[in-house]
Formats: C-alpha cells, sequence, structure tokens
C-alpha cells in the first residue's frame, strides 16, 4: 500500500500544480448557478432504441416463450447438473429447498433455473470452498432466479457472452471474486439480489451492452456494482452499503472491448463505504481506497443522478483517468480519460470526512476547506454538473453547466426485440455446413481424408437423405480410407441441407 | 561455417539444375480453385476471390470483436485472396529460395506437423544461430491484429517482412529477393497469373502472397467446437471438467485465452521466466517505447492461441516449458513467483493464487487437446519453383530418415 501512495503523491502533486495555475484566477465566492431541476430539459442518452416512443419499456430481457418446455424438478439430494443435460431449450429447471454441491454449467439456450423458496429456505449452492464457480452459462436467454450461492472459489453467476438473460432474487453469500459476472453479453437484468463478502464485485457487467442493474442490496464486499468495458448500462435503485467503493464505472486497460460509455447510475443509496479493502492482490479493486461511494475512471458519458451518497469518508464520487489509478496497465488503444461526465442533483451526507491525504492536498491547491463530497484527478473533457455550489468539490470548478436536469426520457436501455436467436439462415446452412465442416476431409475430386465428392455423388446422386443418414452414424465403409466421425451434432435438417449441397458441387 | 557456405551454394545451385531439368515450368500450374472451406466467390469485372465460409460466422458478439463464449461470432480476418494469389503463397511459404542463401523457408520454423512451429526453444535461422524468440503457430492467423511476441507488426504484410530480413532470421534483403525472384522464370509466369493488374514482379507482392496462404491456415472444426455448436458428447467426461475448470474464475484462462479463438489478441505481463541464462525480456516495453509509462508494458507479450496448442511445446515466447503441464503449474504458482528479483513488473490482473489441484491441472490440459484440428493442413509442395528441396534440406532429411 505505502508505494501506491507514493505513486499517487507524485501524479497529484503533478495535477496539483497544473490545477493550481487553472484555478488561481477563479472567485470562489462568486454566485452559485441554482438550477431548478422540476423542470428543464431532459438528458437524452446515447442509445436510440427506436425513434417513435411507444408504450413504456416492460423490462424483460430474455424472449417470450411461445411453446411451453418441460419443468425438470430437482429435489434436494439430486443434481441439478443432471437435470441440465435432459433439458432442452425452452425447459425450466425448478429447484426444491436443499443444499447442493455442485458447478452448474449451461451451454444451451432459454434455459431457466429458478429455486422454490419455501417459508424462507432456499435452494442453496454451496461449494464448500472447494468448487470454483456455481453456475456457469455461455447460452442465450438464461434465467437464474430464487437461488442461495455460498462458498464458492470463483464467481456465484457467471455468465460468457450469454445474451438476453436475467438474474434476479438470489441470495449471494461469501462467495469468492464476483458475486453476479455478465460477461460480453448483450440485453440484460440483474435485479433484486442481496449480495455480500464478495473479494472483488459483488456485481460485475464486463464487456456488456444494453444492462439494467436495479433493486439491489450489496454490501460488506471489496465493490458493490462495477459496468466495466460496457455500454448502456443503468444502475438504479440499488442499495450499496459496507463495501470498499459503492458504484464504479470502469474502464480496464488492456481488455479487448476498450470502452465505457453511456452509464447511468441513478436513485440509488450508496452508504457508508468504508470496508477494509480485502481484494487480492494485483487486482484492479485492490487500489480503491476505502471510503469511495461513486469511483469513475476512465469511463465516459456517465450520469450520476439523485442518489442519496452518504457517510463515505473518502469522498460521495471520485472522477480519475488511469494516470492517476493505482494498479492499471496503460493500453494505447483505450483513451484513459473519463470524459463527459455529468453529475446532476445527488443528495450528498457526510461525505470525506476522513479523506486521503491526496485528496488534501488537491483542496489545498483550490483553497478549499471542509470534507469533498466530488474529487476529480487528471484529464476530464466536457464534463458537466449542476447545483454545483451544494458540495465541497475538488477540480470541476471549471466544468460547464449541464444543459439537462434529469434523465426521466430514459426508462431502459434493455432492448425492445432480444437479441435475435444464433440460428444460421436455413437457405445458408447447406453450405455453410458443407464449407466449414465437410470441406475438412473431403474435395471435389482428389483423395484428402475421405473419399472425393465426385464419388459420393455418383452413389447419392438422386438420395441426399441416405447422405443425411449415413452422417449421422457413419460405419466403416472403406478399408483404404478411415472411419468417417459422426455428425450427429448438426439436426436432422441441417444434415440434410449439407447433402444436398454436396450433390449439387460441380467443383 | 563460413567455408561450408560457398559448398552449400553450390550444392543448392546443382539441385536447383537438376530439378528444372526434371520439372519443367508447366509442371507449376497455380490453383484455380479456393482451399477447402473457402467459397469461391466473384464480383462483377474482377478475378474471383476466396472467402471464408464457417459457423461461428453465423453467432453474434458483443461489439462484433468475436469473443465469449461457446457460441460467438468471429472476430474481423482477412481474406478476399484468388485462388492463384495462395496458391503462389503455398509455394513461396516452402521455398528455401526466400532466404539469403537457399538454407531455410518460412516452412523450416513454421513446420506443418508442429502445428505450423517447430520443436525448439527458439528458432534457428540462417546463421545456425537461436534467435530472439519462439516460432508462434499459424493456424487462425487470419483473425489477427497484432503480430510478434512483442506486437510490434499491425499487419501479415508487416509480419513477414521481419523473418524475411532480419539477419538472424532468414537474412535476405529486399533488394536480393526480388533479383532472385525475377531470375526464376518459373516465378515470374507465377507472380504474373496471381497478379495480372501488376506490371512486374514486386516484392510487395511477395507480402502479399504469403499473407494469402497464411490467411488460409483455419483450424476452427476441432471436438470443442461441436461441443460448442451444441452437440455436447463431442468432449469426454473429463475433457468438460477441464473445460469447466479452464473457464471458471479461478484459473481464469478463458480470459485471455478467449473463446472462439482462444486468444483476446491483447498484450499480458504474466512474469513468465526465461530459460536458465537468458536474460529477461522487455517484450512489448520495446514496441510501445515511445508511449509515456510504457513500463507497464515491460514484460508484456501477445496472448497467443491455444488451438493445436499441443502440437507446438515448448512454450512461451522463449520456450522455457516443455510440457502444457508446466505450463497451467506456472499459473497456478502464484503472481509474480518466478520474477527476477530486480525486476518491478505491473503484473496482468488475472495473475493471481488459483492454487489448482495436480488434478485439476491435469484436466485442463486434458481439455486443451480437444482443440486439435488439423483438418485443414494445405498440401506441402512436391517440388518448388527454385529447385531447391521443400521446407529445407534439413527437413528433407529428417523425412529420409524416418
Amino acid at each position: 500500500m505505502g508505494k501506491k501512495m507514493n505513486k499517487i503523491i507524485i501524479a497529484v502533486a503533478v495535477v496539483g500544480a497544473f490545477a493550481g495555475g487553472l484555478y488561481f484566477g477563479n472567485n470562489q465566492n462568486s454566485t452559485p448557478v441554482i438550477t431548478n431541476s422540476d423542470s428543464g430539459a431532459s438528458y437524452g442518452g446515447g442509445f436510440n432504441k427506436n425513434a417513435q416512443v411507444t408504450a413504456p419499456t416492460k423490462k424483460s430481457a430474455v424472449a417470450k416463450r411461445t411453446v411451453a418446455g418441460k419443468t425438470h424438478v430437482v429435489n434436494d439430494g439430486e443434481s441439478i447438473m443432471a437435470a441440465v443435460q435432459l433439458a432442452t431449450p425452452g425447459d425450466t429447471i425448478q429447484i426444491m429447498p436443499g443444499t447442493y454441491h455442485e458447478t452448474v454449467y449451461i451451454d444451451k439456450d432459454d434455459i431457466r433455473i429458478v429455486g422454490v423458496i419455501k417459508e424462507g429456505k432456499y435452494a442453496t449452492l454451496d461449494g464448500q470452498r472447494k468448487l470454483n464457480d456455481a453456475i456457469l452459462y455461455s447460452g442465450n436467454n438464461i434465467v437464474i432466479e430464487n437461488m442461495r450461492i455460498t462458498q464458492y472459489k470463483g464467481n456465484g453467476i457467471m455468465g460468457q457472452a450469454g445474451n438476453n438473460f436475467e438474474i434476479r432474487n438470489n441470495i449471494i453469500v461469501d462467495t469468492g471474486v464476483y458475486g453476479i459476472f455478465p460477461q460480453l453479453g448483450q440485453n440484460g437484468i440483474v435485479e433484486y439480489n442481496v449480495i455480500s463478502g464478495i473479494e472483488d464485485a459483488a456485481i460485475y457487467v464486463g464487456m456488456s451492452d444494453n444492462i439494467h442493474v436495479a433493486h439491489n442490496d450489496v454490501f460488506d464486499s471489496v465493490a458493490g456494482i462495477e459496468i466495466e468495458n460496457s455500454r448502456h448500462a443503468i444502475v438504479e435503485n440499488n442499495y450499496v452499503h459496507n463495501n470498499t467503493g459503492g458504484i464504479l464505472a470502469f474502464i480496464t486497460p488492456g481488455l479487448p472491448i476498450k470502452t465505457t460509455f453511456d452509464v447511468i447510475i441513478r436513485n440509488n443509496f450508496v452508504d457508508n463505504n468504508n470496508h477494509k479493502n480485502f481484494a487480492a492482490p494485483g487486482s484492479t479493486v485492490s487500489g480503491i481506497p476505502a471510503g469511495t461511494g461513486i469511483l469513475i475512471m476512465a469511463a465516459d458519458e456517465v450520469v450520476v443522478e439523485n442518489n442519496i451518497i452518504s457517510n463515505n469518508k473518502v469522498t460521495g464520487i471520485l472522477i480519475t483517468d488511469h494516470e492517476n489509478a493505482p494498479n492499471t496497465t496503460i493500453d494505447p488503444e483505450s483513451d484513459p480519460a473519463p470524459d463527459k461526465v455529468m453529475i446532476l442533483n445527488n443528495i450528498m451526507l457526510n461525505n470525506g470526512y476522513d479523506t486521503i491525504d491526496e485528496a488534501k492536498a488537491l483542496m489545498l491547491t483550490e483553497f478549499k476547506q471542509g470534507n469533498p463530497d466530488i474529487l476529480r484527478v487528471g484529464v476530464s473533457r466536457d464534463s458537466c454538473i449542476i447545483n454545483r455550489h451544494r458540495y465541497v468539490t475538488v477540480g470541476i470548478d471549471n466544468w460547464k453547466e449541464c444543459a439537462f436536469t434529469n434523465t426521466d426520457a430514459i426508462d431502459s436501455y434493455i432492448l425492445d426485440e432480444p437479441v435475435a436467436p444464433r440460428e444460421i439462415d436455413p437457405s445458408e446452412r447447406g453450405k455453410v455446413v458443407y464449407m466449414g465442416i465437410c470441406a475438412g476431409c473431403h474435395t471435389y475430386t482428389g483423395r484428402m481424408i475421405g473419399p472425393p465428392v465426385q464419388i459420393i455423388q455418383a452413389l447419392y446422386m438422386d438420395n441426399p437423405q441416405g447422405i443425411a443418414d449415413y452422417i449421422a452414424a457413419p460405419t466403416k465403409k472403406r478399408e483404404d480410407y478411415p472411419e468417417m466421425p459422426p455428425q450427429n451434432y448438426l439436426d436432422a435438417e441441417t444434415r440434410l441441407a449439407a447433402a444436398k449441397y454436396m450433390l449439387g458441387r460441380k467443383n | 561455417m563460413m567455408k561450408l557456405l560457398p559448398l552449400i551454394l553450390l550444392l543448392s545451385l546443382m539441385s536447383f539444375i537438376t530439378m528444372t531439368l526434371a520439372y519443367g515450368q508447366d509442371d507449376f500450374a497455380l490453383a484455380e480453385d479456393c482451399p477447402p472451406s473457402f467459397e469461391f466467390v466473384t464480383v462483377e469485372g474482377k478475378a474471383g476471390v476466396c472467402r471464408l465460409v464457417n459457423l461461428y460466422q453465423f453467432y453474434d458478439s458483443v461489439q462484433g470483436r468475436g469473443l465469449g463464449g461457446t457460441q460467438t461470432s468471429l472476430p474481423e480476418h482477412r481474406d478476399g485472396f484468388t485462388p492463384a494469389q495462395i496458391d503462389l503463397g503455398r509455394y513461396l511459404f516452402f521455398d528455401p529460395l526466400l532466404s539469403k542463401d537457399g538454407s531455410i523457408s518460412c516452412a523450416s520454423c513454421h513446420q506443418p506437423d508442429k502445428g505450423f512451429s517447430d520443436d525448439l526453444d527458439r528458432s534457428i535461422g540462417v546463421t545456425g544461430e537461436k534467435v530472439g524468440r519462439s516460432a508462434p503457430t499459424l493456424w487462425n492467423v487470419a483473425f489477427l491484429d497484432k503480430f510478434f511476441w512483442d506486437v510490434r507488426a499491425k499487419s501479415l504484410e508487416e509480419q513477414a517482412q521481419g523473418p524475411l530480413f532480419d539477419p538472424l532470421e532468414m537474412g535476405n534483403t529486399p533488394e536480393q529477393l526480388l533479383a532472385t525472384l525475377r531470375a526464376n522464370t518459373v516465378y515470374l509466369k507465377m507472380f504474373a497469373q496471381a497478379f495480372p493488374d501488376e506490371k512486374e514482379l514486386a516484392v510487395e507482392q511477395v507480402y502479399i502472397a504469403l499473407t494469402a496462404f497464411q490467411a488460409s491456415l483455419i483450424s476452427l472444426n476441432s471436438r470443442y467446437d461441436r461441443y460448442a455448436h451444441g452437440y455436447h458428447q463431442a468432449l469426454s467426461e473429463n475433457e468438460i471438467k477441464g473445460l469447466n475448470i479452464f473457464r471458471s474464475f479461478v484459473a481464469r484462462c478463458a480470459e485471455c485465452h478467449q473463446p472462439p479463438l482462444f486468444t483476446n489478441n491483447q498484450i499480458a505481463v504474466i512474469g513468465t521466466p526465461e530459460p536458465e541464462g537468458r536474460d529477461f525480456d522487455i517484450g512489448a516495453q520495446k514496441t510501445y517505447a515511445a508511449v509515456e509509462n510504457s513500463q507497464k508494458l515491460r514484460g508484456g507479450f501477445k496472448v497467443p492461441t491455444l488451438r493445436n496448442i499441443t502440437k507446438t511445446a515448448p512454450y512461451m515466447h522463449s520456450g522455457k516449458f516443455d510440457k502444457l503441464f508446466d505450463v497451467v503449474e506456472f499459473y497456478s504458482k502464484g503472481r509474480g513467483h518466478a520474477v527476477p528479483k530486480d525486476e518491478k513488473l505491473q503484473l496482468h490482473w488475472h495473475i493471481w493464487e488459483p492454487e489448482l489441484t495436480d488434478e485439476e491441472m491435469q484436466l485442463i490440459v486434458d481439455f486443451l487437446g480437444s482443440l486439435n484440428d488439423e483438418s485443414l493442413t494445405p498440401e506441402i509442395p512436391a517440388h518448388l519453383p527454385s529447385g531447391l528441396p521443400v521446407v529445407d534440406e534439413k527437413y528433407q532429411l529428417r523425412l529420409s530418415s524416418e
């Protein structure tokens, strides 16, 4: 920690020298600009879902089910994973109260994991400090709700590139690195979860788009809610308390997706986030000073509105670039500055009462006294604020007034239509399978691993179904060729399309 | 070595004469069809080109970056070369004529049967000395936009000029390369066919043809891919266990070796040790020397793909580890355990102390084996326009001794 502090002090000294010159001529006692937020323009946001405004968006991220699937009931003592293996898209796995020691992985679309809560008793996934992650999914349209998750070493619930997800009403206690971590997904809701005791972020949205994080209770963790390298995210109506840092909007350098923008943080309680930092050494969050309410690092177009931010000892809102943040690498492909930060009305109570020395030093450069509510270090371009006179601020005197006072026009960034299914266009299917798979072993005339296409054509010219059936369960036909591996992972329709395409090849 | 050189040249020349006698110009015809998995597409008024067709192209991914889970689209890629350009690239790739003294070809260090890599810790160039780093695999390079371990090239064309003209690698010069190719009647004809709009053979055409060939090295049809497309029986129980450890947030392998390519094509500082006696390699710090805080990239290297990884031992940028198990163990031994005492590195945040058990590490290794797919390995030419031995003499000797 000592080394990190030195780094910050050096960086701050540089900023301080610069800022000192910049702010010296400002009149500290000018009349405050008072903005009435009862009326005024609404912030438009960065994501245009639809030009025309229709009925209020219903907050559902998963695709509607048109056919009722099966419900697989899992009782205490049985295996959830066994049910997942049996399930097909459209099915629901209903898990009865009890304790389950397993990792549940879902590499299928449209599966719902629904815990049954009976008189306060939950279906509990217990990793016993031995298992890695509780639930991993990579499918689209996954719902996970009403589960209790505890004592895993990795993550509670982790999504890897699943779109259209809903994760709600889960209790996650003392579970490894992240409580809920959807990564590389589009269109998802994380709501009504109670998460505590996480050594990184309780809720961590990574490299994702169109996300809604609402009504969660997150506490006793290093970070409460983190929006990282993601766009079009709303974080609202959460209770974020007793973490090291409350709500984070980050660009983490070195990740393959380089931006964070259009994030709205509104109507949250961000209280008493003073917990000792217990993050793993070297992790990005291990550099967060305990007592940070909201932390914006390098993220652009972040709106902070109508939060009640109280009792965070370092500061209510901390805005920094990569240069001044400890524990970050550099990335020549990402912009290190948090630009277009928009601070609208917020209630700030008793923040910054035991702030870090760097903040005090910065305050000196602006001849300010008191406990900082808002602290900006490093570069931030085109940022704005309203009613700045209400707060003790550092580094934002030259910010503009915002041209709007609220985000009321934006209900949600959840898509009206869920992300489309991952289906290969039926007219293309034959060609794609032939080129992507068959061509690895068959050429038109020559001998490769399998016999030439010409010979297959001669045998099956009017019988594509014959090929489709054969490739599902091939038998050894030719002494001088190896046996073909089964292609039964392709459905019957796809196999037939590939067969027809193969028979139609001319070269 | 210096004494041997004229002898080698003489031998090369002799074999050249015999070969050209045995194989006339007409024996070398460039392909008119695209390689497997590529569709021949004609655009009006232009020569037809080859476009990759693959199941992954029908999926989506966040921001179109081609990263994520099982059913995720691929990143942008290079294709659109003509069959003739790809085939010319194949001849060039295997032809030792491209090196200073005709002793080695691209394929000497990027051998098809070794995952387009070699079995050396650091490759050996024309001088017989070892070069700075290990030869990386060429599978799926069509999808990359950073090349070399230290990411100093941004395109395959730029990359090709590295080994061609590095004195320790192929040792050639653009002038000599151009002169040699122009003096070869077979190549003159081939280049004219592959680049019909160009007036004469230019050295840039060599880079394009090599790019065209390398962009055809596609490996996306492994047993893992079948699992990813939805056929879960394609992997054994142990391999699925391994996959789940691989992508778990304890091992965190998949955070950088992200499917479907099993690389995120970023730089990572992981603190991997050098073989005994080697100086610390600063990697990407040198590439970004002009950037502020470039010391934060000290010891940083490009995250390599893990496809066909079982074929490319030894591992890491300078071949420190012979076995995949040892690589996995490196990650499990704890953050910074192998960093030299006098080095201060900004280690990647995912490098931590996962404390994997031996069994878990072995399961990861088991899973990695399911990423093998060499079904689109191109045919090695039987003879070359130069008349030189295909790949190189050493390779031919190895073949004849086997």
